[in-house]
């Protein structure tokens, strides 16, 4: 039952601000909406809690300790964006870059997104998380072309194209599993595509078509992830779309894809009985990270730069996940976790600061630290958070990983470790001007909300210090469930 | 014997009139009035009665030329079992040799073209080379299409052995039947690549050519093109649409009948269907010309593909 | 000759003119040729997923078929003839470089894609399991159309004849996915395609053109 609400929710409400979005109070309704979803969304990860995972819905419908780990990281971030869009688009809505009805179909699509990722997420078929992907793909679309400028309508462009191809591709991979899976499950055509019912008899699959099949969907949902060199959508996205968009994007988007991948490979792994998926997980995730972090110092745009640290990102969660095994897959879930609240917290901070100095480019921004204390010191250190600076989270994660590499395949480790260099020069040598240094910007019309950003950090930093029992638990089980 | 001399008479007599109806399904289609089917024949009767005139400086391979076409052509229009299967000369030689013998008369006409040294003969011979140069490996690769689905490389066991089946249709035979459209259109100076109906220095091909040719001469040399698209429209016939001709096994002058019956079908509808291809394309560019030709390759040896790989 | 051998006949027929059509649309020039074609890739799609309903029994497939039918050989070709001439663009061509090169290109992707489907095709059961290699061929030229177009009209109509091969891949390898599924399949391919309609108009209104070579601006430095 909490399942169809946490599903029902966002739908009502992108229909809700569909009829009602050009009313003042469409804002407070968005967050009033995501926050009733977040709060669904706490009554079913406490029953997740209490019973272990369960089916519904005709078994349509799958919670385990994986995804409801990630339900809740996306919900709770699609509130404190929810909350973070409310002053942010006024002000874009003032400065004359919105109309009302364009906020309208923002605030729909921003509901119709998540309903996307929630169902990508808790659907056990594998069918219907295509659809679910491609469903987010065409909501986001709308929302990188929002403002209808030249770049933002290129942007918006390649982004459709790139993702419609690769998803076509994960369209083929999916019928590639169904056509191994037929040959076990029988031609009933219900069952055939249940993760469950395919994990049962994972070891019956055809390897050969399992390979085959998971090359297709590895291509194609790993677009929707940015490993190189599928990324080319990734930046343009994310500068040329609105800032709460971008943090979506790059905060849930990409987990929702990378678990897409995670459910397919271990279905995969399972049939074929060798690391070979492992591998080419490690090599996406390595040359994602390496050339990721190098992109970064060509970067003059600050949501490009933190676009390409998305990608560096995702590359190391993908080279981890790539790993596999109980430790490296629990540092692989910390880091998706660290990395979209900290990324989302910086694009909050990113976005403002772009509106305070009038322009995206990073010479224009100057001695934010000046202007609002708030906006500097959350962008240094959501910076500092992300280059993996202890004691937050992201060292933790990135400490493991890096660790459990040096074990289990020391050639990686000089890779990482230029990546994880490269990526803490360029940005600390970006950031760094922006924030202190001088500057005669004005300030801001509407005060910033930037309550999430420190709410993020200050999880981050927990993250890094202590980690709580029910969190570790989880990601442990869902770790071995990954295995690998 | 009869029947090969029969079958020979036949081409040469329906051959102007298959391109006097292809001309006059092409009037309707541009809906001007048609003229009157047997046109082509009153031309050459008109031509044969005039006295020719030669260039001073017409050898006699000029003057030979127009004989060596005709001849080549009719020889062509006895190894294509147009009507029956079990000829002599059908027997005797195989499609490539077919294939030898249409470019002998390309060279002839070739050669004839630049005896004379005037500009547009010269033209007209360059050209006309290149197409035939790009255009033979496109046929020989449709025809290699039937003989990798029969077996055999002569026209008559294709024929036969396709007929044997109730299904002849190969996925394969697709390909191969666009490219050897597309073959047949260029090959015979039809609307892509050549113009037949125009006198316009820049575009013409084959006008070129027979510019200097009159009288008796330019007769042969008109009749032998005709001849030219009857056989390539029999080729056509015996590699995709093989039914009705008359196969050994079947009961003599019945199957004969029918066999002639069925080849009056056929050409009428593939007048009809050529003069509504010419209507519809408008002419390429000269340069064009390779990239056409190109892809009716192409086309043919996708063909061959389609055939090892969908395993047939 | 058994009547299913004859259908097996007549669905390899078809799988070869579906890739026939594929390769016309590589070497058209003309926009309007292009949706036209994309009609008959819909029209073929449609009499063969009909033919492979008839021969398996399956009440499932005629759905899909009618769907077939309905959106692609109807409404979407319908809908982009709408499109271009409310855009100005039905006279539109556009500047191909090397037909045969292109062709050559896909001439090898053909093989690619046999290669990679022999050992599904060995170990399918269908009657269509020789079709699979096309149908992937299909996707591969469909993307190899996508690469070597710069206008936006032609890529989509890549992109939906992509989607063609997919539904094709389905319906040869596996009887067609599950309805739900494949409504759902169709359901996206429609909004996506409302969404590029509405693209359509603001790329024209921002570029004054449909051709993407406007839209290279956002590169790396």
């Amino acid at each position: 039952m909490d399942l169809l609400i946490v599903l029902g929710l966002p739908l009502l409400g992108a229909l809700l601000l569909a009829l009602f979005g050009e009313r003042t109070w469409a804002a407070e309704l968005n967050a009033g909406v995501s926050f009733a979803t977040l709060v669904a969304v706490g009554f079913l990860v406490l029953r997740v809690l209490r019973h272990g995972s369960l089916l519904a819905l005709h078994e349509q419908f799958f919670v385990d300790s994986f995804n409801v780990f990630l339900v809740a990281l996306t919900a709770f971030v699609g509130f404190t964006t929810a909350l973070f869009s409310r002053p942010y688009m006024r002000i874009e809505e003032q400065r004359g870059h919105l109309s009302q009805r364009r906020l309208r179909l923002y605030h729909s699509m921003y509901q119709l997104f998540m309903a996307a990722m929630f169902l990508a997420l808790l659907t056990n078929n594998m069918g219907l998380l295509w659809v679910a992907m491609e469903a987010a793909t065409l909501s986001t679309v709308l929302l990188v072309s929002l403002y209808r400028t030249r770049a933002s309508l290129e942007a918006a462009w390649k982004y459709f194209i790139l993702c419609g191809v690769g998803i076509a591709q994960a369209l083929f991979g999916t019928i590639l599993l169904y056509f191994a899976a037929e040959r076990v499950l029988g031609q009933q055509g219900m069952t055939a595509l249940l993760w469950t019912h395919l994990n049962a008899v994972k070891g019956q699959l055809e390897p050969r078509v399992l390979g085959l099949a998971f090359v297709f969907l590895l291509v194609g949902y790993g677009t929707k992830v940015g490993l190189t060199p599928l990324h080319n959508w990734l930046p343009d996205a994310h500068a040329e779309g609105p800032t709460p968009v971008s943090a979506v994007l790059s905060g849930l988007l990409l987990n929702v894809a990378l678990y897409a991948v995670i459910r397919c490979k271990i279905l995969v792994e399972g049939s074929i009985g060798s690391y070979l998926p492992g591998r080419m997980l490690m090599g996406f995730g390595l040359l994602s990270a390496v050339l990721g972090a190098f992109f970064l110092w060509r970067q003059r745009d600050i949501k490009r730069l933190f676009g390409y640290s998305s990608i560096e990102h995702m590359g190391i969660i993908t080279f981890a996940f790539g790993i596999g095994g109980p430790i490296a897959n629990f540092a692989a879930l910390l880091h998706m976790t660290v990395h979209s609240l900290t990324k989302s917290s910086i694009f909050f901070t990113a976005g403002h600061a772009s509106q305070t100095a009038g322009t995206q480019q990073m010479d224009g921004i100057r001695g934010l630290v000046g202007i609002s204390p708030t906006i500097g010191w959350g962008l240094m250190l959501g910076s500092l958070a992300i280059l993996g600076m202890p004691p937050f989270g992201v060292f933790a994660s990135e400490f493991l990983i890096l660790t459990t590499a040096m074990r289990e395949h020391p050639w990686t480790t000089p890779f990482l470790l230029v990546a994880l260099g490269v990526a803490f020069a360029a940005i600390f040598r970006k950031v760094q001007p922006m924030v202190f240094g001088e500057s005669d910007a004005p300030p801001l019309p509407h005060s910033p909300a930037l309550v999430p950003v420190f709410i993020h950090l200050a999880l981050v930093l927990m993250l890094g210090v202590y980690m709580p029992f029910v969190l570790a638990d989880w990601y442990r089980v869902a770790a071995r469930l990954i295995g690998g | 014997m009869v029947r090969q001399f029969g079958e020979v008479l036949l081409a040469i007599a329906i051959a102007p009139l298959f391109a006097g109806w292809i001309g006059q399904c092409r009037a309707w289609l541009q809906n001007r009035s048609a003229p009157p089917l047997t046109q082509p024949y009153r031309m050459l009767r008109k031509l044969f009665h005039k006295d020719a005139a030669l260039a001073t400086d017409a050898s006699p391979l000029f003057r030979t030329t127009p004989y060596i076409l005709f001849g080549t052509m009719v020889l062509a229009a006895a190894i294509i079992p147009s009507v029956a299967t079990d000829l002599p000369f059908a027997r005797a030689a195989d499609a490539i040799a077919l294939i030898g013998l249409f470019a002998t008369a390309r060279v002839f006409l070739s050669l004839a073209a630049m005896d004379i040294g005037t500009a547009f003969g010269s033209m007209g011979a360059r050209r006309d080379m290149m197409i035939g140069f790009l255009a033979e490996p496109a046929l020989l690769m449709v025809l290699f299409n039937a003989f990798l689905l029969t077996g055999s490389t002569a026209l008559p066991s294709v024929v036969e052995s396709s007929t044997a089946h109730a299904f002849p249709i190969d996925p394969s035979l697709v390909f191969a039947a666009v490219a050897f459209l597309m073959v047949l259109l260029a090959e015979n100076a039809r609307i892509p690549i050549d113009n037949p109906a125009t006198h316009l220095e820049l575009t013409m091909i084959h006008e070129a050519m027979v510019l200097e040719y009159s009288a008796r001469h330019l007769a042969l040399v008109e009749w032998s093109s005709d001849l030219k698209l009857f056989n390539y429209a029999c080729i056509g016939f015996a590699l995709f649409l093989p039914w009705g001709i008359a196969t050994p096994g079947a009961d003599g002058s019945l199957a004969l009948g029918v066999a002639v019956i069925a080849l009056l079908a056929k050409l009428l509808v593939a007048g009809a269907a050529l003069a509504l291809i010419e209507t519809l394309s408008a002419k390429l560019r000269i340069f064009r010309a390779p990239e056409y030709l190109a892809t009716a390759f192409l086309l043919a040896v996708l063909g061959l593909l389609v055939h090892l790989l969908l395993g047939a | 000759m058994r009547p299913s051998n004859l259908i097996a006949e007549l669905l390899k027929l078809l799988a070869a003119s579906l890739l026939l059509i594929s390769f016309a649309m590589l070497s058209r020039r003309r926009t309007q040729r292009l949706i036209t074609l994309f009609a008959w890739q819909g029209s073929v799609l449609f009499v063969s997923t009909l033919l492979v309903a008839y021969s398996a029994g399956l009440t499932e497939l005629y759905y899909s078929a009618a769907l077939t039918l309905a959106l692609k050989v109807i409404a979407l070709p319908w809908i982009l003839h709408r499109l271009i001439q409310r855009l100005g663009a039905q006279w539109d061509s556009e500047p191909l470089v090397n037909i045969p090169t292109t062709m050559l290109v896909g001439l090898g992707l053909v093989i690619f894609a046999f290669g990679l489907a022999q050992p599904i095709s060995r170990m399918a059961t269908t009657i269509t399991r020789h079709t699979i290699g096309v149908a992937l061929a299909v996707i591969f030229l469909a993307f190899l159309m996508m690469i070597t177009r710069r206008k936006a009209i032609t890529q989509v109509i890549g992109f939906l004849a992509m989607e063609n091969g997919l539904f094709f891949a389905a319906t040869s390898a596996t009887y067609g996915m599950p309805m739900v599924i494949e409504l759902g399949i169709a359901l996206d391919l429609l909004v996506g395609f409302f969404i590029l309609g509405i693209f359509f108009f603001q790329i024209r209104e921002q570029f004054d053109s449909l051709d993407l070579s406007h839209l290279e601006s956002l590169k790396e430095e």
